[in-house]
């Protein structure tokens, strides 16, 4: 058996983010242990610009951006095992894991950094009628083919669902000579960021229609079209608002999942709506020494943020490895009047860094007031002009504010529109 | 005179912004906007809107069959599809590394095509 100070698990922005942190911390061994062939996760794959406008000032694409960290984690004698797989943690914090070079691994760690990422909701998700035909896959996989093999999935192209990946891919395949007819959207909003609605559908004329989705697809061995609908204020199809779009490719922007299996094994609580591991201030979760970080604790937008918290759990991995995490009794956090949910869901009243409580609103919201209450106290009050789903916002909670409130209370983070 | 609409993408709250321009493409005037960033954004998609470009190239005796490349500022809005098509050309020869220079001053623009990751 291996012995290791912090195992990370998984090698995208988010791991190497926590294990340079905890290295810069003083921590000694620490190994990262990764599925792919390199280090960098989704950010290969991402080619695209945008990346590190927050972090680094500069706009940057995402294999840029994974290789800053890359470089970093090589200089350092921080130990990577890439083509690796975990299978296993345990109560005690071994991890059991296997890869063509050491066979089965099994590693005792004082730490664990859960750094998975996420993954696509498929089709199988959504049940749309039709055949198994071929040109039917999820955006990721298509920005795969492209951006990574080199070649193009198809020639037309219909897009389910705004998320950014599906706007990315439209722009992408429509540079690449590919017709996109249009991407639609279940919602009467987009989940991306403005900024890509601007510049990758209006840049190139791709209609996005609103509160429409895919009913049927056509084809038997190669998809030959899609049917699409209308759809009414309970989310259901419209009868007589069927089109048929002739296309040879349907891809899905439907929704990232946290890619926690390892965490449920590991009986570690979720959270029923970010599906990520109830975390505290320092994203430690219910498993002692056990930390999550990155789109395996909730989906962001901005792999900025994810460097962020994934340098937050580091750091809190860090502490817990040396014993210096402080320990007082926690507060729990709740989201309501539209406020979805909030990491972190716990809060150790001796934090000694001031905590942003992360959240995501369920629809769209304008001139609101955002309050934060303890009981019946008001912690914090904060106006906003317009808040979406598809933009993750933050409040920042004082250190002290925290320390002075009871043990087990609540802390609620509420909207109200003018 | 022209009226042009657009969304400001400055920040979150995404403006609804008119700007009204005269017979020679000058901005006269922008409004719906809610901060200077609006005005700015404004005036630069109206005169002359750029973009960056991202796109991969072939390359030979790789890890992958392709690497990606970016243009290393942004180029006039107009250009994106003639860049495609000199991009389209280019094969490298392993191994690339990240910032090499992959298309020096593409169509004029000033503007080099570089590699965002190794091959």
């Amino acid at each position: 058996m291996l012995n290791y100070d912090l195992v990370v698990v998984g090698g995208g922005p988010a791991g190497m983010a926590a294990a340079l942190q905890a290295h810069e911390e003083g921590i000694e061994k620490i190994l990262i242990l990764e599925r792919a062939d390199t280090l960098g996760g989704i950010l290969e794959q991402c080619i695209h610009t945008g990346f590190g406008l927050h972090y680094f000032g500069e706009e940057l694409s995402g294999p840029e951006y994974a290789g800053r960290f890359i470089e970093q984690v090589y200089n350092t004698d921080i130990d990577v095992k890439v083509d690796t797989m975990v299978l296993d943690i345990s109560a005690d914090n071994v991890v059991t894991a296997v890869n063509n070079f050491d066979g089965l691994l099994t590693i005792q760690a004082k730490a664990i950094v859960l750094a998975m990422g996420c993954r696509e909701r498929p089709r199988g998700a959504l049940s749309i009628a039709g055949s198994r035909a071929a040109g039917i896959m999820t955006a990721g996989t298509a920005q795969k083919y492209v951006n990574m093999d080199g070649y193009m999935p198809g020639k037309t192209v219909v897009i389910l669902g705004s998320g950014d990946i599906g706007l990315i891919m439209a722009r992408r395949m429509t540079l690449e000579g590919a017709k996109v007819k249009a991407v639609c959207e279940l919602m009467p909003y987009s989940g991306g960021l403005t900024r890509n609605i601007v510049q990758c559908l209006e840049d190139f004329g791709i209609p996005l229609r609103l509160s429409c989705t895919v009913v049927a697809t056509h084809g038997k061995e190669r998809l030959e079209g899609v049917t699409v609908a209308n759809v009414d204020e309970h989310l259901k199809p419209i009868p007589g608002t069927e089109e048929y779009i002739p296309c040879d490719t349907l891809m899905l922007s439907v929704g990232l999942i946290p890619e926690n299996e390892l965490s449920k094994n590991a009986g570690i609580t979720l959270d029923p709506v970010t599906n990520g591991p109830v975390v505290d201030e320092y994203r430690e979760t219910t498993h002692k020494g056990v930390f999550a970080c990155g789109n395996v604790l909730q989906v962001h937008d901005l792999v900025d943020f994810v460097t962020e918290e994934s340098k937050l759990a580091g750091l809190g991995a860090a502490k817990y490895i040396k014993g210096e995490k402080a320990e007082d009794g926690v507060v729990h956090t709740k989201g309501e009047n539209g406020v979805r949910y909030i990491v972190p869901q716990n809060i150790n009243r001796a934090t000694d860094k001031d905590v942003k409580l992360y959240f995501r609103v369920g629809r769209v919201l304008e001139n609101v007031t955002l309050t934060v209450t303890c009981g019946d106290e008001v912690l914090l009050s904060k106006k906003k002009r317009k808040m979406t789903p598809g933009e993750m916002e933050y409040i920042t909670l004082k250190a002290e504010v925290v320390k002075h409130l009871p043990a087990d209370s609540t802390i609620v983070v509420s909207t109200k529109e003018a | 005179m022209e009226k042009r609409d657009l969304i400001c993408v400055s920040c979150p709250i995404g403006c609804a912004i008119t700007v009204d321009l005269d017979d020679n493409g000058q901005v006269i005037s922008v409004t719906g906007n809610t901060c200077k960033r609006g005005d700015s954004y404004a005036r630069q998609e109206c005169t002359h809107p750029e973009r960056m470009l991202t796109s991969t190239v072939k390359v030979e005796g790789g890890r992958l069959p392709v690497v990606p490349v970016k243009s290393a500022k942004p180029i006039p809005k107009e250009l994106l599809f003639d860049c495609m098509t000199e991009i389209n050309k280019v094969t490298l020869t392993a191994p690339v590394k990240i910032g090499d220079v992959v298309l020096k001053n593409i169509l004029n623009t000033g503007v080099d095509i570089v590699a965002t990751n190794e091959a």
